[in-house]
């Protein structure tokens, strides 16, 4: 085969999957795993940022196994998804390299760190499988992927609090699971097709209220998983009881793959804005509720939590205000969200080691015991407050000036809102601040020195913040680009089926040699719907269906199995 | 087409069982629950998948009657799925088990504040020049629990095993409050 650009595409996936095998196989070997590990991520950054320069001259399309489009699963590395990979890669690799710094300072207990490397790898290989996905149904299983391999990071070590958390988060996860899967077999029966690209093109035809249903029920599921406010509960007590780390890559991107997913399905499926205005009152209890959550804590990873929660709100504001604008101000947000609390959760991690506890009312007088870790928790909170002129206040700025110029009574109580949540949030920092840093210490604070390899990624991850404050030009431009791209309606599909073909690009000989046989297939459920209104579209019985296009679907079907074995029994 | 009303009715029953056993408390049961909303799920995807027909693909049957391969093979996706995640609640509710002596789905630790606070009818703020500067697990461990069969039963658990860092390395904070420390 030739390599090209697209070569690009499938490697955030493959590479970490593969790598999770090999570091399951060698799991005597510590030091090995580690190589394979550090190194795997450093390939998936590269080949990310690779995706990324590529992606912005056009969305890279792979038709996984070589079948074009609609039958095939087929990856879309567009610029959303390319941009998100490269965020979530970075964190990815610092929080490894932060998880080995503890390992190596606590002196590596065997059993969790076994396991830790392959369900570490499977969680990097679920959370690009989202990204990049082109089929819905592909999507679920990144996302069970992802899922699966969080339930085990969780609950690493099975410790009384972990299961007692973990059950509550497991639990969840299913039914969430549930969801989705009902909402694809719906979403199958009406359109006749998982395929993103192709659903966006049969969308418009089905039946209005049943085109709801689905989008309400896909709504549900990515909700549950972005922690929106109704379905936010599990979200505070389950994430601080895990490890450090842990908790640090779950903050920074499992409920960012929930958002990139509405944004995803939002602005390719549902373009109409049906639902925005639930969406934008959703935005705005999930911010006041999760920041009141947050002032109330006396935990600073229970505060945290409960701010990642009402952060979220402003993400959701930025995708109900569905404009251009409004939608890469949102997107430029989930940058700056998942690197500021992905350092912060790192943060947490090195002050519960240094003063022995993340209570705020046992923790004190850090900043003149510690002065380093006084800076590094200073400047990201700062930044999650949205001080000027930090990345939290250009994402915000961006929020307020679409909803400014939009001016609808609704968006100007939106408005209102994100500023006071970010006050509150500043609130809350401060506080956390005062008590942990400034105040009296409670008791002598034990003589521990922090670890250097611990503290070298999160300067590194805190410089990166600031960094992003740097580049904003650039980087808000580019999501503004990725925005445009999203809006437009067009770039993606035609990225998938070229020229406007009834299939993408693929070796799918079977499938050209009877083009007029599926054109008669494909173009028939386009119709349907709208005669019989949500009603089930499938082939009639009289179907011209030919068996070739037919094995197509079912060996694109069966390599969707076995790629879901691998994570399944690395597990 | 028209979907078969045994397959419809199976899918109402699945779902209905499998919601009632999700609002249990036992881990177990919710399993259960969620082994039949699976299948219940499944079952969907079959009738989203059409007609009924002959076996696809090996050429046995004409074009024409062969069932939809598609949902077939994201029916059996997901059964791998849910055998997998399945393993896995087994062994938490099993390890629950262990710990516990029950594998039930515990009480959030903010739910036990709230009760407690409901309780005491006291402010839900906490008063930094008060003397007892309880920590939240602290508070939520003196709350009775619904699932756990002793008072003291989770108490002992947190402070025996679960915070190593918290609590294992300085054994003289964790039983006692740090008293009186106006910041």
């Amino acid at each position: 085969m030739s390599y090209s650009l697209q070569t690009l595409v499938p490697l955030p996936v493959m590479l970490p999957l593969f790598a999770a095998g090999l570091t399951l196989a060698l799991w005597r070997f510590p030091r090995a795993q580690r190589i394979i590990s550090v190194t795997t991520l450093v390939l998936m950054v590269l080949a990310a940022v690779g995706l990324l320069v590529a992606a912005d001259d056009g969305p890279l399309v792979v038709n996984v196994g070589g079948w074009s489009a609609p039958v095939g699963i087929n990856l879309v590395a567009d610029r959303l998804s390319a941009l998100m990979l490269v965020v979530s890669s970075v964190m990815l690799l610092a929080v490894l390299l932060y998880s080995l710094g503890q390992g190596i300072a606590d002196g590596d207990e065997a059993a969790p760190v076994a396991i830790y490397h392959p369900t570490y790898l499977v969680l990097a290989a679920g959370v690009s499988n989202a990204f990049l996905s082109g089929d819905l149904f592909n999507l679920y299983v990144g996302f069970e992927v992802l899922l699966a391999a969080s339930y085990v990071l969780l609950t690493l070590g099975g410790t009384g609090e972990r299961i007692r958390a973990g059950a509550i988060y497991v639990v969840v996860g299913l039914v969430s699971s549930v969801v989705f899967l009902v909402a694809i077999a719906l979403t199958y029966a009406a359109a006749g097709t998982v395929n993103l690209a192709q659903l966006a093109e049969r969308m418009p035809d089905i039946e209005p209220s049943t085109r709801l249903i689905l989008e309400l029920l896909l709504l549900l599921a990515f909700g549950i998983k972005a922690a929106i406010f109704p379905l936010s509960a599990w979200l505070p007590d389950s994430y601080p009881t895990a490890p450090a780390p842990v908790t640090a890559v779950f903050a920074g991107l499992l409920t960012k793959v929930g958002v990139y997913a509405i944004i995803r399905t939002q602005t390719l499926l549902f373009p109409d804005g049906r639902v925005d205005t639930v969406l934008l009152v959703l935005a705005l209890l999930t911010m006041i509720v999760g920041i009141l959550g947050a002032v109330a804590q006396n935990d600073i990873k229970r505060l945290l939590s409960f701010t990642l929660v009402s952060h979220i709100g402003y993400m959701v504001f930025g995708i109900a205000l569905a404009t251009e604008a409004g939608m890469s101000a949102a997107i430029f947000y989930v940058v700056h969200h998942i690197t500021v609390q992905t350092t912060l959760f790192l943060v947490v991690g090195l002050v519960e080691r240094r003063g022995g506890s993340t209570s705020l009312d046992r923790l004190g007088g850090l900043a003149r015991a510690a002065p380093g870790l006084a800076i590094l928790f200073f400047v990201p909170a700062m930044n999650l407050a949205g001080i000027p002129p930090l990345s939290g206040f250009l994402g915000k700025v961006g929020l307020l000036e679409e909803g400014a110029r939009q001016g609808t009574p609704l968006v100007w109580v939106l408005v209102v809102g994100s500023v006071v949540t970010s006050l509150l949030t500043l609130y809350a920092i401060v506080k956390a601040w005062n008590k942990a840093f400034w105040q009296t210490p409670p008791a002598d604070l034990p003589p521990v020195r922090l670890p250097r390899a611990m503290v070298g990624p999160t300067t590194a991850l805190v410089v990166l913040g600031v960094g992003i404050t740097v580049v904003a030009g650039p980087l808000y431009s580019y999501s503004e680009r990725a925005a445009a791209t999203l809006m437009d309606g067009t770039s993606y599909v035609d990225a998938v089926f070229p020229g406007g073909a009834l299939r993408g690009e693929g070796e799918s000989d079977e499938g050209k040699k009877v083009d007029g046989s599926i054109d008669g297939d494909d173009a028939e459920p386009e119709e349907e719907p709208t005669t019989a209104p949500g009603s089930i579209v499938s082939p009639e019985p009289g179907d011209p269906r030919t068996p070739e296009p037919t094995s197509a679907r079912t060996s694109v079907g069966s390599s969707t199995g076995t790629d879901d074995t691998g994570p399944g029994g690395a597990e | 087409m028209t979907p078969s009303l045994a397959i419809v009715l199976a899918i109402g029953v699945l779902f209905a069982t499998g919601v009632y056993l999700l609002l249990e408390r036992s881990l177990t049961r919710v399993l259960i629950g969620f082994i039949l909303i699976g299948n219940g799920a499944n079952l969907l995807f079959l009738v989203a998948g059409g007609r009924a027909g002959g076996a696809p693909i090996v050429g046995l049957t004409p074009v024409g009657e062969m069932s939809d391969p598609l949902v077939q093979a994201m029916v059996l996706t997901a059964i791998v799925i849910t055998l997998g995640l399945t393993a896995f609640v087994l062994a938490m509710a099993y390890r629950s088990w262990q710990l516990h002596g029950h594998d039930e789905v515990q009480d959030d630790l903010e739910d036990r504040r709230v009760a407690r606070i409901a309780a005491t009818n006291e402010p839900a703020y906490d008063d930094s020049d008060a003397a007892d500067n309880t920590s939240l697990d602290d508070e939520a461990s003196t709350v009775r629990d619904e699932t756990s069969r002793l008072g003291e039963d989770d108490r002992r658990h947190r402070d025996g095993k679960d915070h190593p860092k918290d609590h294992g390395t300085q054994p003289g904070r964790s039983g006692t409050t740090s008293g009186g420390d106006p910041s």
